[in-house]
């Protein structure tokens, strides 16, 4: 956590106490899910089965999977076009993503969506969007549509620091905390914006002051420690739900594949990527943790094995799922009758 | 054993050339680790492992073009992983069209009234931006470039590799993603006399913008009384690309060239990519200047000539015909010229013409063509609802109406977003075919 002489600027609990182990070992499972689900989809991608873009969130894991600790049936989540981590967070069907990223009729959009846009209303995900920054302004209506109902519900709405510099970014700040809006605003700081780093995009790169000019609370949060994201998480949640308005969490946290498949990622080092890798690695620390509370080689192994048997498993229906009916281009246009 | 099998690397790459092997016969691999260096399309690319063993051969040596994707590179040796199986064709699936490489094309008749340049050379469409903007900003020290990724990164398509170096930081900018800010900002400096070139990683991106774009660039001209415009070039891919699905996937001709107070120019070729964006950057209007990312690619040849520039407002006959006549631009000049030869072949003359500049549009060249023909087709990759297409029926019926001798008719995209399924996607943009039908409809 940042050290700020502001109050709403320090977490309340500590991160070691964020989790029992039994959460941990859950937030754990998750985080493996996404990470084998990701490394399956990139090599699905280089044998041609997924085409176009696809955006990997490998090394952001512990920010969705903590995040999502926080929440409860009937809160929203909604993100960008680097989205099948917060998917998979959300409780959806890894069969059904990894289906939507070959275009097959088994996936979540029936295959008409593809990576960057799919949706479930079942679980609250409220997509996968493609215009950097426009999820904000729509999380901000979730988060209207919770105060406009009278209920408790929260929307977290996802950006990357990138998007943070857009004018609707700001415009949706305001909004939510005029109205006092249950939205928390969570930036993903992963240093990178395409090829262009943070410093080299905003003018002040503590992003968490940027709610300071709307009395909004805010948090700057290890992103890579899913103790640390669930601690701030909780707070910021609890703040929302008690109808105290917006609060803004900026997750320090790293890709570590390039922007998206096509991407030569020429604006950093190779040391660079291998030091996040190496030092802050958010499967790394929990599994440390894990152990020093006593969890056994073998119970990781067979979660693993477990884990690569669900993704396995999602790679062969998305394959074998057939394409869409060619009846599917016209439908979904518009509600008919 | 595991095999390792060249990868697709960017949404275009068909094949490529395995540049380099960072790992020799006998290496541990670990997952993560840099194999083998890629050159795609686009750049070079790193590959990294994804299983763990050791390497136990190298089949593709280094310095291989054309190595298909999905072709066996090398082999490794243990690790837990099962080997990854053979992509399943998907079932029911239309066998995908074999992608050739990017294609080269070949001149084309010799263009009516067209003036004649002399020597050309092959450049690809990409090339041929970077140089006409390059040479226009050697010419003229107001000219600058300005948008996401277009200086350190070299562009994000590349259309701008190496200008940073040579024109520095005052003159190639980055902007933050911040279309609607940086938009305006251009705008005004080009009100105060600067001659900006914005670049919009793709079009689809100016929707952020559209506000400036129109209410502030097309319009301050005639709101002055004529004393201050903006001239200045709005320019980027437009149009589908390749299975990126809805919101980065559409036309956006039509909505530019609906507002007064705007050029709108789609090139094709490379000439018409130099040509036209010389033109465009020395107007002193603002330019809708709509590229094609899937041309960026593509080589024709282009005069060498160095004052070589092409008029806005002017189209080409790209091929001469005499018993109907298809109006197009941009990437569906190939889909048209390829309808043409299949016309050819059952004994129908078509001649194709490449607007070029889509507004103003040039009347003359149709109305002496479809005066010659009596047969009208337009064709465009964008929406059928008030498209370019209904602009041309309608100029084509107030200027030739009795030389018509059939119902003109209009070829357009499927009138539904961009669907992302490969199937799909593909039944959903103009073909070939598409036009062959339309054209026999008119006999
Ligand atoms: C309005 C808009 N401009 C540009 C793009 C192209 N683009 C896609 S992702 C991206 C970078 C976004 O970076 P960031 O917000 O930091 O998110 P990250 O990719 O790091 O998760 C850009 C420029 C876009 N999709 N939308
Ligand atoms: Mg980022």
């Amino acid at each position: 956590m940042a050290a700020s002489p502001d109050k709403a600027r320090k977490a309340t609990k500590k991160p070691a106490d964020a989790m029992s182990m039994e959460e941990l070992l859950n937030a754990y499972e998750r985080m493996l899910l996404i990470r084998r689900f990701e490394e399956k989809a990139g090599q699905l991608y280089g044998m041609g089965l997924i085409a176009g873009f696809c955006h990997l969130y490998i090394g952001q894991e512990a920010v969705v999977v903590g995040m999502q600790h926080c929440l409860k049936d009937g809160d929203e989540v909604i993100t960008s076009y680097r989205d099948h981590g917060h998917m998979l967070a959300c409780g959806m069907d890894p069969k059904g993503v990894m289906a939507e990223l070959t275009g097959r009729i088994g996936g979540y959009s029936k295959g008409k969506g593809g990576s960057m846009h799919m949706f479930s209303k079942e679980k609250g995900f409220f997509g996968g969007h493609g215009i950097v920054g426009a999820q904000v302004s729509l999380g901000t209506g979730l988060g209207f549509s919770n105060w406009y109902r009278e209920n408790d519900n929260v929307s977290l709405t996802y950006f990357g620091e990138g998007a943070s510099n857009q004018g609707q970014v700001y415009e949706s700040y305001n909004l939510a905390a005029l109205m006092k809006l249950p939205v928390v605003f969570v930036i993903e700081n992963n240093r990178y914006a395409m090829g262009t780093s943070v410093e080299r995009a905003t003018a002040s790169t503590d992003l968490s002051h940027n709610a300071t000019p709307w009395g909004m609370p805010s948090l700057a949060v290890d992103g890579m420690d899913v103790l640390a994201v669930k601690a701030a998480g909780e707070q910021a949640v609890a703040h929302c739900r008690a109808g105290k308005g917006p609060f803004l969490l900026e997750m320090k946290t790293y890709r570590y594949r390039g922007h998206s498949m096509s991407d030569p990622a020429k604006y950093r080092t190779r040391e660079e990527v291998q030091k996040m890798r190496a030092e802050h690695d958010c499967l790394d620390s929990a599994r440390k943790r894990l152990e020093e509370l006593g969890v056994s080689e073998t119970e990781l192994k067979t979660l693993d094995d477990g884990i690569k048997a669900r993704v396995q498993e999602a790679a062969d229906f998305a394959q074998t799922s057939p394409e869409p009916d060619p009846a599917e281009l016209y439908t979904d246009v518009l509600v008919e009758g | 054993m595991t095999d390792i099998l060249m990868p697709a690397l960017s949404p275009t790459m068909t094949e490529g050339t395995l540049a380099k092997w960072l790992k020799k016969v006998g290496d541990e691999v670990r997952s993560g680790d840099v194999i083998a260096e890629i050159e795609t399309d686009k750049a070079t690319m790193e590959v990294e492992a994804v299983d763990e063993g050791t390497l136990t051969a190298i089949l593709v040596p280094e310095g291989t073009e054309g190595v298909a994707v999905n072709a066996v590179i090398a082999k490794l040796n243990g690790g837990a992983e099962a080997a990854q199986p053979a992509p399943a064709p998907a079932p029911k699936a239309e066998a995908p069209a074999p992608k050739a490489e990017a294609p080269k094309h070949h001149a084309p008749a010799p263009a009516l009234l067209e003036k004649d340049w002399g020597k050309t050379k092959t450049m690809t469409v990409r090339e041929a931006l970077r140089e006409a903007m390059v040479v226009e900003m050697r010419a003229d020290k107001d000219v600058f470039l300005m948008g996401e990724e277009v200086a350190q990164y070299q562009g994000a398509y590349k259309i701008s590799q190496g200008m940073l170096d040579e024109f520095g930081p005052r003159r190639v900018i980055d902007t933050p993603i911040t279309e609607h800010g940086f938009t305006g900002m251009a705008v005004g400096a080009a009100m105060n006399g600067l001659k900006p070139i914005l670049e919009f990683m793709t079009f689809n991106f100016a929707m952020q913008a559209m506000d400036q774009i129109i209410n502030s660039a097309a319009k301050t001209l005639y709101m002055s009384g004529g004393q201050m415009g903006a001239s200045i070039v709005f320019r980027g891919p437009n149009g589908a690309a390749a299975r990126v699905a809805a919101q980065h996937s559409q036309c956006f001709a039509s909505w530019y060239a609906h507002c007064p107070g705007l050029k709108v120019v789609a090139p094709w070729s490379a000439a018409d990519a130099k040509g036209l964006l010389r033109a465009a950057i020395r107007d002193p209007n603002p330019v809708i200047f709509l590229e094609n990312e899937i041309l960026y690619g593509h080589s024709f040849e282009v005069p060498e000539d160095e004052d070589f520039i092409l008029p806005l407002g002017k189209a080409k006959v790209e091929r001469a015909g005499s018993d109907v006549t298809i109006i197009t631009f941009s990437i569906m000049v190939d889909t048209a010229l390829k309808a043409a030869e299949a016309l050819a072949e059952q004994g129908i003359s078509a001649e194709v013409i490449n607007l070029r500049t889509i507004r103003p549009l040039d009347i003359e060249t149709i109305a002496a063509s479809v005066k010659k023909t009596s047969r009208v087709v337009s064709l465009e990759e964008g929406w059928p609802f008030a498209g370019i297409g209904s602009e041309i029926i309608t100029t084509v019926v107030e200027h030739c109406f009795d030389w018509l001798d059939a119902p003109p008719v209009r070829v357009a995209g499927v009138d539904v977003p961009m669907p992302y399924a490969a199937n799909l996607e593909k039944l959903a943009l103009p073909q070939p075919g598409w036009v062959v039908d339309a054209v026999k409809k008119l006999f």
